[in-house]
């Protein structure tokens, strides 16, 4: 990769890419990676960490910003006995770690039809007939790097209780740490899709405006008017969209219509 | 952790102006924004994309003597990882109605139209299904859904935002599909964010005249993806997932059309010749070829393999040249540097502003316009902040959310990003954060119409690894609509092409010599061997003791 040259003559960048660097007075600090010991930077986050000792990730990288579930990770500080939980591409390094990746877990999914099933609790519980095996010892919720309450939304769905759990579960990013920690066997974050979708299609008031819409383009209501549009040469466009009207920020949806209605 | 005392010394002068700045806002007062006229100056002058240094022109391929960036061309004057002439196409391994190479939401969209027409769908990738730019994108999918929006001004919105540079036909569809998308999409399960009356919530965002902004959360793009991924794992009697599989090369026939592609499991190292009777390329953006050295928000994946085989197999490419920079990289702290804070943390009011708590430019232009004005208030006017790592950083007021918009609306609408900072020891609705612009979309890519065809026949492409829908700037939301419209585009249209009833002849690679044959007549000195599939990240230190020159092949 060359050097970062292109308009920051005043200053110096010190990296370029994703290259983890040693940022300024960073001393290096001893990891253990499954048990072997590593020298890296400190203030670097285990994913950049590991690569700058020399790793290429195949499994157990993703997105790298926290949102894909490809880099749970678990791990130990010396002297404590107690079982960390994060991502890789999130949680910062710390001197003496013991870490592994997990980046799959085995997990029990049922399959089912979105149009057939009926929107209750009875038909989640009767794809995991297992969450009755849960003895409610919150692992699954200690576990979960993005802090979401899994336990409650397993509770939740016990008792029948659709809409809570969907948006309990909502931050899941299914990475599966949950079930690797769970004594009753449960595979929480596949119950929670499940849950999830059956609130989005059946619980939550449909868009009645949605509905029209797609009527309207259906019948081929704008079908000459996108004709029209692709012909127009760039003088027409510019002159028409600087008339555009802008819709005002604080307007409730719904109540605002423009001056010229010609193009609804 | 958190800010540095020095930092926190500056961030006075943001709370400072803070209040007057509040003030303002809520009697709907902007600063003011660009002209076009205005907008095309500092372009010109400032943004990436208009500069010469970096660029050069493609020497072999369909699209030879275009100018594009060196890291650009370095992957698409490539060869093979295959010797073309040693491999035996006449037993195939895997036989499909159609292959779709790349499992984010365009390609996962693709697989379910394709398979709910009948058809037997093989979908493969590098990585795990899903892991794809589309999980990525926070902040929403547009769509004109509301009663004071039409596909005219969706259609307006997008290519006025794109400086008319984008191909008619393309955005016509994407403005025409996009509620049928949305419809679509709810009708799978996907959790919006709706009013009590199920009206759907729309915000504003850079370059909109209406809000047409529709979101789940701040994780708009992961819901979307696990809602497709899990309908997909739903149809298994139909579609066959392959992980850490990507494809590394188009297979012709010998009339010409697209007949399969090879196959590689990454984690065993063996190939497959994979025949199929149609192929969908849907492998997404370039982020990670970092582009003059900038970090990037894009996924891990993000290497532009489907556009570097199809400009292979003959297929060129539409707007190449233009990349998206996203106005808001994280600049500060370093673990989380590039990657993205959404559009919508401005679309909530959050103001832009210099070191000195100075508002320097309205926060909502379109991506290229805000990000050139970032680069030139850093560069030009040098009033960036500084970070300890000696990265340029202008501060972004998210305090102000929740003095605009109640207590609470931060951790509310932001839930993800309020995570990531609190991470870090930053509370970002009491602190501003730092940004600076990134590599964040392949605006260009492999040339396609309407109906994702290419010019190869039976050779289809959707999403971000194709060009011309957003012309040389996207908007934001488009590219969540992009794959959705276009995915379920290419599912149908093979389907449609599929009907005539194709039969696929002998299998070759010819094209592939042809090209190489090319490459060695132009003096293209040391290709590389693309696609790349993974960036390697190592340290020259560690790259040094791999003593490339003296180890033997041990086979």
């Amino acid at each position: 990769m060359s050097q970062h040259d292109c308009d920051c003559a005043t200053v110096q960048q010190v990296a370029t890419g994703d290259r983890a660097i040693l940022p300024k007075g960073a001393k290096t600090i001893p990891i253990y990676v499954m048990g072997k010991r590593y020298e890296v930077p400190e203030t670097l986050t285990i994913m950049k960490a590991m690569e700058y000792a020399g790793f290429k990730f195949l499994r157990g990288a993703g997105c790298r910003g926290g949102i894909c579930g490809a880099c749970p990770t678990v791990y130990r500080k010396e002297g404590d006995y107690k079982l960390h939980f994060g991502l890789a591409c999130q949680t910062v390094v710390e001197p003496n770690m013991y870490l592994a990746q997990i980046p799959f877990y085995p997990a029990n999914r049922a399959s089912y039809d979105i149009e057939a099933i009926e929107p209750v609790a009875e038909s989640v519980h009767a794809l995991y007939p297992e969450l009755f095996r849960c003895v409610a010892c919150n692992n699954c919720t200690k576990a979960c790097p993005m802090g979401v309450q899994v336990l409650d939304y397993i509770s939740a769905i016990k008792q029948g209780d659709i809409a809570r759990a969907a948006h309990l579960s909502f931050d899941c990013i299914q990475c599966g740490l949950c079930a690797s920690r769970c004594m009753g066997e449960l595979p929480q974050y596949h119950i929670a899709q499940l849950v999830r979708r059956i609130y989005g299609k059946y619980i939550q008031p449909k868009a009645e405006h949605l509905r029209k819409r797609v009527q309207e383009i259906e019948s081929g209501k704008y079908d000459a008017m996108l004709e029209n549009l692709q012909k127009m040469d760039k003088a027409q466009l510019e002159k028409l969209y600087k008339e555009r009207e802008r819709e005002p920020d604080m307007a409730p949806l719904g109540t605002w219509m423009p001056k010229d209605t010609q193009y609804l | 952790m958190g800010y540095t005392p020095e930092m926190k010394e500056l961030i006075k002068r943001v709370e400072a102006t803070r209040p007057e700045r509040v003030e303002k806002a809520r009697r709907g007062e902007h600063f003011p924004a660009l002209t076009l006229e205005e907008r095309a100056v500092v372009l010109e002058k400032f943004h990436p994309d208009y500069q010469k240094e970096g660029r050069v022109a493609l020497r072999v391929g369909p699209d030879k003597g275009l100018v594009v960036p060196q890291e650009i061309a370095r992957v698409l004057e490539s060869k093979s990882m295959l010797k073309h002439d040693k491999v035996d196409l006449s037993k195939p391994d895997f036989d499909y109605d159609v292959l779709i190479v790349g499992a984010g939401g365009a390609g996962s969209s693709a697989a379910l139209m394709a398979s709910q027409e009948g058809l037997n769908v093989l979908m493969v990738t590098k990585l795990r299904h899903g892991d794809a730019n589309t999980m990525m994108a926070e902040g929403g999918i547009q769509g004109a859904t509301q009663e004071c929006d039409s596909p005219f001004y969706h259609y307006m919105d997008t290519i006025g935002g794109g400086h008319f540079t984008n191909q008619p036909d393309l955005v016509a569809a994407l403005a025409h599909d996009a509620p049928l998308s949305i419809a679509w999409l709810e009708s799978l399960g996907m959790m919006f964010n709706k009013l009590p009356d199920g009206r759907l919530d729309v915000r504003h965002f850079g370059g909109s005249s209406r809000k047409r902004m529709h979101s789940a959360g701040d994780m708009t793009g992961a819901e979307i993806m696990r809602v497709l991924r899990d309908e997909v794992r739903n149809r298994r009697e139909r579609i066959t997932v392959m992980e850490f599989t990507p494809a590394v090369e188009i297979l012709l026939d010998e009339e010409g059309k697209c007949g399969g592609a090879i196959l590689y499991n990454m984690e065993t190292r063996e190939f497959f010749i994979c025949r199929a009777r149609a192929v969908v390329i849907a492998t997404g953006g370039n982020g990670r070829l970092h582009i003059k050295g900038f970090a990037t928000t894009n996924h891990y994946g993000a290497t532009m393999d489907g556009v570097v085989m199809c400009y292979r197999a003959g297929v060129g490419t539409t707007c190449m040249p233009s990349t998206q920079y996203h106005p808001t990289g994280v600049a500060y702290p370093e673990q989380n540097v590039g990657l993205l804070i959404t559009e919508k943390v401005r679309g909530l009011g959050a103001h832009v502003l210099n070191i000195d708590g100075e508002q320097f430019c309205f926060p909502l232009e379109p991506r290229d316009v805000e990000s050139a004005e970032l680069i030139k208030e850093a560069t030009e006017k040098k009033k960036a902040v500084i970070t300890p790592t000696g990265r340029f950083g202008l501060w972004l007021d998210s305090p102000m959310i929740d003095l605009l918009h109640g207590e609470g609306t931060v951790r509310r609408e932001l839930p993800a990003k309020f995570i990531q900072f609190d991470r870090h020891g930053i509370d970002i609705s009491k602190e501003p954060m730092l940004v600076y612009p990134t590599l964040h979309y392949q605006n260009g890519g492999t040339a396609i119409n309407a109906d994702c065809e290419t010019v190869v026949p039976g050779l289809f492409s959707a999403g971000e690894c194709t060009g011309g829908l957003h012309g040389e700037n996207r908007l934001m939301g488009n590219s969540l609509q992009d794959v959705i419209t276009f995915g379920r585009r290419a599912g149908v249209s093979v389907a449609r092409y599929l009907a005539k009833g194709v039969v696929v002849k002998k299998l070759t690679l010819d094209h592939v010599r042809k090209f190489e044959e090319e490459l060695a007549q132009a003096g293209v000195e040391n290709p590389i061997v693309a696609p790349i599939l993974l960036p390697d990240y190592s340290t020259e230190e560690v790259t040094s003791r791999r003593l490339a020159e003296a180890v033997q092949e041990a086979e």
